[in-house]
């Protein structure tokens, strides 16, 4: 086998059949000891558990009569029936869609706006602006949620006026102060991720295309936004996850809200599932869970794919 | 808003005929504009944790009786008196949580940067067979929620009795397929492959290549990667919920919200809860302070083309 580093070797130096062996047999010894921790944890932590997800939703549990022992047996997608018939499932699963469908593109946009801003000559304090909304991201899911909670409250809020009026934590405005909560911690981290692609930017192009007559305008929609599109997908397809993912604070929430009940988000439901316990069902709503992320994840690729190179 | 009159960086050019003013000058409206949003969204961002901040300097009495966002007479000698409450609350449990969490993220991310590094440079820099196979496959697992994953580990943990174990969160944490990702990335264009040739006709081992020569260069990317990891360590929340019932083992989220769910029985706990929050932000924004000028170059890494 052999590699890039010995073909694009000096003709100077002309290595002996051995040393060539020599030279693969060690780097084949390097390749292995470079990618072998991580491919064996990955199989681990990743392969593993997922195949055992599989394996477990495929079973169901079978008792001789109402108070006889437990047995597991394979029960074929009995346990995948049970999931498409779950409606408080797929009521979670509305509910994150229409949670996603919304505040996705509200964070995504404001975070272009922003990366757009930072990029422009019209700010001052770039630095501090990029500091300041950047913090949030420091600040864990569950924590932001604590906060927001006691922020949202109609007794402790500092915005007493305005929490006293409208409540935050009422069934009908819960899941947009969720949403609230999430643009918070990760605006801030997707305006740099855009950001640093619009840095990359060559300044040869903003010429010619001052050159060709462009306003600022149009230098931002012909050439800055097409040109960050695939850091734009890539925030996208991570947000797309993280919505299906919700948990840490709706979660949290419980605790200030009667409006979130134990299978608000997919995940809720799952975690409420294997408390019960009953893990095939749960690993079956994992695997369905697990398959829609794939399908949306992949879906907005092609469909992104399509419009950024047509 | 029009923003027609922006100079793009140093482009000496001549104004197209529908722009007023100098190519230096930017209008006045524009730039009021600008900053006018990004003042509004900067107190849309800081003052939640400016409340947090100055929740944490009251008694609890104060709570509720003083102005929400400012401090009172005696901040400073009450914010300290809080902290050594919050510290020594239940035999110094919080403090537990916060050392158990610079364990788990700490070390997590660093074994997780180096075999994510080690994975990514060799995908970058050596032609094996099964090297687009592997990379798919990682790349995949990008996709994949953690939480799908977490109650599978959680059965496989239990049937060998590791679950309620440091084991059962560290493990799980220092694998990152993004990781893999931004280091191959970055790898194949900051290492040259001249380099590393040179290296080896002095003679240098390949490992030793590696973390002397190659390392070196994907630093920004490798700051990028152990920041990363560190943080999504430091925010999981799922594992360690369904992984850990003993105390002493939580992580500070994890240990923070089993005080904010028991409120209702122990109203004592709220002014730790808010206190404790403030407390456990601090390492992340102190480690994003430290370390930005190094991963601001790197995230740019996993974006660009």
């Amino acid at each position: 086998m052999t590699t890039t580093s010995t073909a694009t070797s000096p003709p100077t130096e002309s290595p002996g059949p051995a040393k060539i062996k020599r030279k693969g047999l060690s780097q084949r010894r390097a390749i292995l000891t470079f990618v072998g921790p991580f491919v064996v944890l990955f199989a681990l932590f990743y392969i593993v558990p997922i195949a055992y997800a599989i394996y477990q939703s495929f079973l169901t549990v079978e008792r001789d009569g109402t108070f006889g022992p437990a047995t597991q047996v394979f029960g074929g997608f009995t346990q995948y029936v049970a999931v498409f018939q779950n409606d408080e499932f797929w009521a979670s699963v509305v509910r994150v869609l229409l949670f996603g469908i919304v505040q996705v593109p509200i964070m995504l946009g404001l975070a272009l706006l922003f990366a757009l801003l930072l990029d422009s000559p019209l700010l001052k304090g770039k630095k501090f602006f990029r500091l300041a909304f950047f913090a949030p991201y420091a600040v864990p899911g569950v924590i932001a949620a604590i906060m927001w909670g006691f922020l949202y409250s109609p007794t402790l809020s500092p915005f007493a006026p305005v929490t006293q009026n409208v409540s935050f934590l009422s069934a009908d405005l819960i899941l947009w102060s969720i949403a609230n909560i999430v643009t918070w911690v990760y605006v801030g981290y997707n305006m740099l991720i855009i950001y640093s692609a619009l840095l990359a930017i060559p300044t040869e192009i903003y010429e010619a295309a001052k050159l060709d007559g462009a306003n600022n305008w149009q230098v931002a929609w012909k050439i800055k936004i097409p040109l960050v599109t695939p850091a734009i997908i890539l925030t996208a397809v991570f947000s797309i996850i993280g919505t299906l993912q919700l948990l840490a604070e709706p979660q949290t929430l419980r605790s200030f809200s009667t409006a979130i009940n134990s299978t608000f988000t997919p995940n809720l439901a799952v975690y409420t599932t294997a408390s019960v316990p009953n893990y095939s069902l749960a690993a079956a709503m994992s695997v369905v869970l697990a398959l829609a992320t794939f399908a949306l994840s992949f879906a907005f690729l092609k469909a992104t794919q399509k419009k950024a190179f047509a | 808003m029009s923003t027609s009159s922006i100079a793009r960086r140093k482009a000496p050019v001549a104004a197209p005929p529908r722009q007023n003013g100098g190519s230096k000058r930017e209008n006045p409206m524009s730039r009021g504009a600008a900053m006018l949003i990004m003042g509004v969204f900067t107190l849309y961002f800081l003052t939640p944790i400016w409340w947090l901040f100055v929740s944490s300097t009251k008694d609890v009495g104060e709570f509720t009786t003083t102005a929400p966002l400012g401090f009172t007479a005696d901040a400073i000698p009450n914010f300290f008196g809080n902290i050594g409450r919050l510290f020594a609350y239940n035999d110094g449990i919080f403090l537990k949580w916060i050392g158990n969490s610079v364990l788990y993220a700490g070390v997590g991310a660093l074994l997780g940067t180096l075999f994510a590094a080690m994975c990514g440079y060799a995908l970058a820099k050596y032609n094996f067979r099964g090297r687009e196979a592997v990379f798919n496959v990682v790349l995949s697992g990008v996709l994949v929620p953690a939480t799908a994953l977490a109650l599978p580990l959680f059965l496989i943990f239990s049937q060998i009795e590791l679950t309620n174990t440091y084991w059962a969160v560290f493990l799980p944490s220092i694998v990152s397929p993004f990781g893999v990702y931004l280091a191959r990335i970055y790898g194949s264009s900051s290492v040259p492959d001249e380099l590393l040739e040179a290296a080896r006709l002095d003679g240098s081992g390949e490992i030793r290549t590696f973390f002397t020569i190659a390392a070196r260069l994907m630093s920004p990317a490798l700051v990028t990667i152990f920041l990363f990891q560190f943080v999504t360590i430091w925010n999981n929340f799922f594992l360690p919920l369904i992984m850990l019932r003993d105390q002493s083992l939580f992580p500070v989220t994890l240990g923070l919200y089993a005080w904010n769910s028991a409120i209702g029985q122990n109203p004592e706990l709220r002014s730790f809860v808010i206190i404790g929050a403030f407390v456990s932000i601090l390492p992340l924004i102190i480690a994003f302070l430290s370390l930005q000028r190094f991963w601001s170059g790197g995230l740019a890494a996993g974006s660009v083309k």
